[in-house]
């Protein structure tokens, strides 16, 4: 273990001169192993990996004592000298494979191109390898593939692909900046077997960067703690886990949210608040010359459920399935059909000025806290936007003390209300949302991904309020999300919904724990769960 | 006082601006990139060499009769105050700062007599006795002396601004910015300064074929390039944003056939479109000669249809972005809030989509402002631009352009055109960058 | 594909008509034959007598649309519209009003048109793109500065003056070329080489900024990362994956106007008298010729519709992502 294959010593990174990303950082990655960097977003976490390679971006400055890989200082190498580094001896794999791949070049051609780059093989070898490779990263059918371009690739075949490129140079460090995260927890369970599978074929040491506790806690052997450009904690991971020394990071593993809570949701019937039956939401396909409509697209297909009143029904499932379209369509922003009655009244058959006025009863909020929000607008008139469209003989001081009532209720400063939206930080928009859909006073919030944008302790956080205006106001949510954990965190009952359909529900507790489908086990046997046993 | 057509848009123009400055006082997301313009020095410069064209243009665009009328012509404030300059004609060219004509001809000396050789100028360098001796050192003196003066002025004017100042603002005028822009001003202000004191004793950038002073005709032709610059933009802003915006936000067949009626007039090569438009405009002129009793009123009328042609044309680009943009936009989900909340649809497409559209405008206005007075330039010198009677520098160049031929060349009216359009032209290009960079949130970042 | 374009082509009629409306409106409706008769005989003189007789030696004198006193079909086919704008659709352009057959007019002159913009359009191309290469190879440094500058300049100054100052220099002054005409053949080198020169000049301004943008813009996106920590050199990423993907926009931003080239350059060609269709119709506004006007407004329009098409042809063959419906 003396011997470490990268050695950072006193490492900061400089933006236009002025803010401070990463702050003096020193920390050792050793031949094998798995070490964990993790953070928070903006942290400065993927800035650090990206600096060992100088692959930073123009306005960045770096000021390190040393990067050594192998005892040899990188800061040394001419950028020509370092060309011969990237790829060969240290692997790269990014977040998002859909945009780090090169749209208009074969995966094939992408592949060896880093095999023609490092080493000197005929083309033959060039070729066998490229299909080596692609059996490595468990491909099907890798001579087809071959010539495919990513877009015709599923999401996580795209990173299989960039770890076939990353894997290509036989490097003895492999980076992988959260490999997973825009992945579905399926498939990021898949991934996250591959690339340990790999590393012990190789031998070589991984380098993951996550912000994502519970996996690290599964792959890593070592573990970084991040904030604020600053390493605050490192450890072996079962010490980590186990006693976590430093607050930050105590604060980071209590705000993780637990499966076992959903055991602890109320089981008593309420009167249902919202019906549901035979919901659809078809998109046409148009072909030929007059574009005639040949096949629908079933993005929501005949689905029937209830909620209750002052409870929360979860709807689970992966990216696709058409979970967020029957959200919006319930509120008609798009078109749907099927039975929908909220509070007696029944919705699909009014249009014009009469759906309008029963906009009241359900409200939305949005997964992105920055999309979701004018730009333009201060934040006082975001939020009296709904009060003045329904109550539009509210005078001026009553919805002033409407907004200022709300934001109290949401925990922000009374005096938020004259500022605009990019001064506030994501979980502060996210209540602001929060408090914009309770102005109109709705029985029934669509809640769709509010969380997954945000960073786990300020998850924590919203989840809280939510429950705390649960309590007092008694209204229920349909909480849309990808998260099994948060479901158990938040919802009485849930939905699994799968292809457009719904192919379990049950209360939270039963869902969970006594899964019937084979697919919601599938599911649950992806969610990783924190492993405090090392 | 005469209010010409062009004149009554240019003074709506001036209303709009001020109406919308008043308007958008104070709110953040205007207030964040017109700092960052207040802080770039070649935004500040080349807005100080605009509103320097801008002054003289408004000046030129007061119209009234003169008291004394004996032509029955209509001059501008600025015609007024440039009196000396536009009755100075000579017979025919003369080179800048010549005495004598650029031809020889047969003249008769003082005794009777004839001779074959270069005439003195009626009025450029008239106050010469003996122009062979004198002319160089006279030049100096009096530009010397016109500078001294315009510096003077400037520095005085400077000097009130100092002392008027609150503290507040001083420390604002200590930014280098600041500085260059006040430098610039200085330099800008003198020179004219001088040009214009020299003007009154020689043409400074001589005279045309039929005597006219090349200068004032330089000058004058700041408004044509301002009127074609801002008021076709003015024309086709209205269109562009309606269609652009209802396209965009309705789609369906109100998109079809808005998207039917940009591709129809795309279709048509603009200047093709120009051509045919102002052939119709000239026909209709000629059969209604009694509408259009003074020259000026006539040309007026031609600039004025050429913005509108020029606008016809131009607004299928501005709609085609804003589509693109508002069909964007009402994808975004505070839209999606806002008719979750049951806010109407026009207060949506007011509320929501225009404000988040209008960096979009602002930043074509002030691209496509230098691309029309370059327009303008071409258009004249294929003869469907303004009216071969006006002042502008297409016709300069048109008028010049024949002369290249001649042997020695007369090159001093392209000369004029080429700086007056291109200091025009170049501050408009350097100031459109910064806007851009601005306003742009790809560019700069800011949301 | 094949249906894709037929249903674009079955698109492209409306269109046309709507052109074609469009110029019957503008040069029939607005003015009356009558005006423009009296306008082409010039204004004082003109007796009822002679406007008739105009008329009818340039088969103006039937009904704009609607010919009432003829029989059967000839109600809808003796009229102005029938007879001289449906006709457009079929390319028969009919006789200027100075007499010339048009369509052998606009065969015999769109060659040389070609001749002059091909090699601009072909030779702007590389030229700007290369410079643009080497602003974004340099970027951030002084020389970027510098191009900017110069490309701010250089698009602040006026096409006029671009063709005067290189007839006045090369032409005139170095007299290395002509400075203007035409020949046939191969001997119309040397008459090409001075347009084609100042073509190419006159655009690297606004061209290399424009490029300039779509190169940064691909720079800055993920994959060139990618390609960076694969070991690649920034020469070799710039050309193996930032060159290819902004060709794209690049390419079918130049076949829109491929078609267009017959058309030529209005400006261009009247000042190097090139005898191409810029200068027909130069000449045609000139003489106020409404017919040629008219014909060459419908042929411009009916080339932009097909640069339209090849477009998003071209857009399937370069970019794997797309393909038509």
């Amino acid at each position: 273990m003396n011997n470490p294959i990268l050695a950072i010593r006193h490492l900061s990174v400089t933006f236009n001169h002025r803010q401070t990303v990463v702050d003096d950082i020193s920390f050792e990655i050793h031949a094998g192993e798995t070490f964990a960097l993790v953070g928070e977003s903006g942290s400065g976490k993927s800035i650090t990996a990206l600096s060992v390679l100088r692959l930073l971006p123009n306005n960045a400055r770096l000021n390190a004592e040393a990067v050594n890989l192998h005892g040899d200082n990188l800061l040394n190498h001419s950028e020509f000298e370092l060309c011969k580094i990237r790829g060969r001896r240290i692997g790269f794999i990014f977040q998002d494979p859909m945009s780090s791949l090169n749209p208009v070049m074969t995966i094939g051609g992408q592949i060896e191109e880093v095999i023609k780059l490092h080493f000197d093989l005929p083309r033959d070898a060039v070729k066998q390898r490229v299909l080596e490779l692609l059996q490595q990263v468990e491909i099907p059918e890798p001579q087809q593939r071959i010539k495919d371009y990513p877009h015709q690739l599923s999401g996580g075949q795209r990173q299989r692909v960039m770890i076939a490129i990353a894997l290509a140079g036989k490097p003895d460090l492999l980076i992988a900046d959260e490999p997973t995260t825009s992945l579905d927890v399926t498939i990021q369970a898949q991934i996250l077997g591959l690339l340990k599978a790999i590393q012990q074929q190789t031998g070589m040491a991984l380098w993951l960067i996550s912000h994502d506790l519970t996996l690290v806690s599964t792959m890593a052997d070592r573990v970084a703690v991040m904030q604020q450009g600053k390493i605050v904690e490192t450890g072996l991971t079962a010490e980590f886990f186990n006693q976590p020394k430093h607050p930050y990071t105590r604060k980071l593993l209590d705000a993780l949210p637990l499966m076992q809570s959903c055991l602890a949701h109320k089981t008593e019937e309420k009167p249902p608040l919202l019906q549901v039956s035979d919901f659809y939401c078809y998109y046409p396909i148009r072909k030929g010359i007059f574009k005639r409509v040949v096949d629908f697209v079933r993005a929501v297909d005949g689905v029937s459920f209830n909620i209750q009143q002052g409870k929360t029904l979860a709807l689970v499932g992966e990216s696709g399935c058409g979970k967020t379209t029957l959200g919006k369509s319930l509120l008609n922003l798009i078109p749907g059909s099927g039975r929908v009655v909220i509070n007696g009244v029944e919705l699909n058959a009014l249009t014009g000025e009469a759906l309008r006025k029963q906009r009241a009863n359900i409200q939305i909020v949005f997964q992105d806290p920055f999309s979701s929000m004018n730009p333009r607008m201060l934040v006082g008139d975001i939020i009296a936007e709904g009060i003045r469209a329904l109550h539009p003989k509210a005078s001026s001081d009553e919805r002033k003390a409407r907004v200022r009532q709300l934001l109290q209720q949401v925990d922000l400063p009374t005096d938020s209300a004259l500022r605009y939206p990019h001064e506030f930080s994501g979980g502060q928009r996210q209540r602001i949302c929060i408090a914009r859909a309770l102005a109109v006073d709705p029985k029934l919030i669509v809640c769709d991904e509010p969380t997954s944008a945000l960073d786990v302790s300020v998850q924590a956080q919203i989840i809280q309020l939510l429950k705390t205006l649960q309590q007092e106001k008694g209204v229920s949510y349909l909480f849309i999300t990808h998260d099994l954990a948060v479901v158990a965190e938040i919802a009485d009952d849930v939905a699994v919904m799968y292809q457009g359909k719904i192919i379990e529900q049950g209360s939270v507790a039963e869902v969970l724990t006594q899964p019937k489908q084979a697919y919601t086990k599938k599911l649950l046997a992806a969610v990783p769960v924190l492993k405090m046993d090392h | 006082m005469v209010v010409l057509w062009t004149d009554a848009l240019i003074y709506l123009l001036i209303v709009v601006i001020l109406a919308l400055g008043l308007y958008l006082r104070g709110k953040e997301h205007i207030k964040r990139p017109l700092q960052q313009i207040s802080r770039s020095k070649i935004g500040m410069v080349s807005l100080v060499v605009l509103l320097f064209f801008v002054l003289i243009g408004l000046l030129d665009s007061v119209h009234f009769k003169p008291a004394d009328d004996k032509k029955n012509e209509i001059i501008s404030l600025l015609d007024d105050w440039a009196t000396p300059l536009r009755e100075h004609g000579e017979k025919t060219y003369s080179a800048p700062f010549a005495t004598t004509l650029y031809s020889k001809e047969m003249m008769t000396l003082a005794d009777g007599s004839m001779q074959w050789g270069y005439p003195r100028l009626e009025f450029g360098g008239r106050h010469l006795s003996n122009p062979e001796i004198e002319k160089v050192p006279d030049i100096l003196q009096k530009t010397v002396y016109g500078l001294a003066q315009g510096a003077s002025l400037i520095g005085f004017f400077m000097l009130l601004m100092w002392m008027l100042l609150v503290e507040q603002h001083k420390r604002f005028m200590r930014s280098s910015t600041a500085k260059t822009v006040w430098a610039v001003a200085f330099f800008m202000v003198s020179f004219s300064y001088a040009l214009i004191y020299l003007s009154g004793y020689y043409h400074v950038f001589g005279t045309d074929k039929v005597g006219e002073d090349v200068f004032y005709q330089a000058v004058k032709s700041i408004r044509t390039g301002l009127v074609i610059g801002t008021l076709t933009t003015l024309i086709m802003l209205p269109m562009a944003i309606i269609f652009g915006i209802l396209a965009g936000f309705f789609r369906g067949w109100v998109d079809d056939i808005i998207q039917y009626i940009y591709t129809t007039l795309n279709s048509i090569p603009g200047v093709l479109l120009i051509a045919a438009s102002i052939l119709m405009v000239q026909v209709y002129m000629a059969n209604h000669e009694a509408a259009f009793t003074s020259v000026i009123v006539r040309a007026d009328t031609r600039l004025l249809f050429l913005c509108m042609i020029l606008g016809v044309t131009s607004w299928t680009g501005l709609c085609r972005l804003l589509r693109a943009e508002t069909l964007k936009l009402r994808e975004m989900e505070y839209v999606q809030a806002a008719s979750a909340l049951g806010v109407k649809q026009g207060a949506i497409l007011l509320r929501h989509i225009l404000p988040n559209v209008m960096h979009i405008v602002l930043i074509s206005v002030v691209l496509d402002f230098s691309s029309l007075v370059l327009a303008e330039a071409v258009l004249s010198y294929i003869n469907i631009g303004v009216d071969p009677t006006s002042y502008s520098w297409g016709n300069m160049i048109n008028g010049a352009r024949l002369e290249m031929a001649r042997e020695p060349i007369v090159w001093w009216s392209l000369t004029a055109a080429f700086v007056f359009m291109f200091a025009l032209v170049l501050a408009a290009n350097l100031f459109a960058d910064v806007v851009q960079d601005a306003f742009d949130p790809r560019r700069s970042g800011n949301e | 594909m094949t249906q894709y374009i037929i249903r674009r082509l079955l698109y492209s009629l409306p269109l046309l008509m709507g052109v074609n409306i469009l110029t019957f409106v503008l040069f029939f409706v607005v003015n009356s034959p009558d005006d423009m008769a009296r306008m082409q005989l010039g204004q004082k003189h003109v007796t009822g007598q002679s406007i008739a007789n105009w008329k009818q030696q340039h088969g103006y004198d039937v009904p704009l649309l609607w010919n009432a006193d003829a029989q059967g079909e000839k109600k809808i086919t003796d009229t102005i519209f029938y007879q001289k704008s449906v006709g457009l659709f079929l390319f028969r352009f009919g006789v200027s009003d100075s007499g010339r057959n048009i369509g052998a007019d606009i065969k015999e002159r769109a060659w040389p048109s070609l001749a002059v913009a091909l090699p601009t359009l072909l030779v702007g191309l590389l030229v700007n793109i290369c410079f643009a290469l080497m602003m974004v190879l340099f970027r951030n440094s002084y020389l970027e500065h510098a191009g900017i500058v110069l490309c701010v300049i250089l698009m602040s100054i006026s096409s006029l003056f671009y063709i005067i100052g290189g007839q006045f220099f090369i032409g005139k002054v170095l007299r290395l070329v002509p400075i203007s005409g035409y020949d046939d053949g191969m001997a119309a080198i040397k008459f090409l080489i001075l347009p084609v020169l100042i073509g190419v000049f006159s655009g690297i301004g606004s061209g290399v900024r424009w490029y300039r943008t779509l190169f940064l813009e691909e720079v800055e996106k993920d994959y060139v990362r990618t390609a960076r920590a694969k070991g690649l050199t920034e020469t070799q990423t710039l050309f193996q994956h930032v060159l290819p993907n902004a060709m794209i926009p690049i390419l079918t931003g130049v076949v829109v106007v491929l078609p267009l080239l017959f058309m030529g350059s209005l400006i261009m060609e009247s000042f190097f008298s090139i005898p191409g269709l810029g200068s027909y119709t130069i000449d045609a506004i000139n003489s106020q010729d409404f017919a040629i006007v008219r014909a060459m407004v419908f042929l411009g329009s009916v080339l932009y519709v097909i640069g339209l098409l090849l477009t998003d042809i071209s857009y399937t063959l370069v970019d794997p992502r797309v393909r038509l419906s």
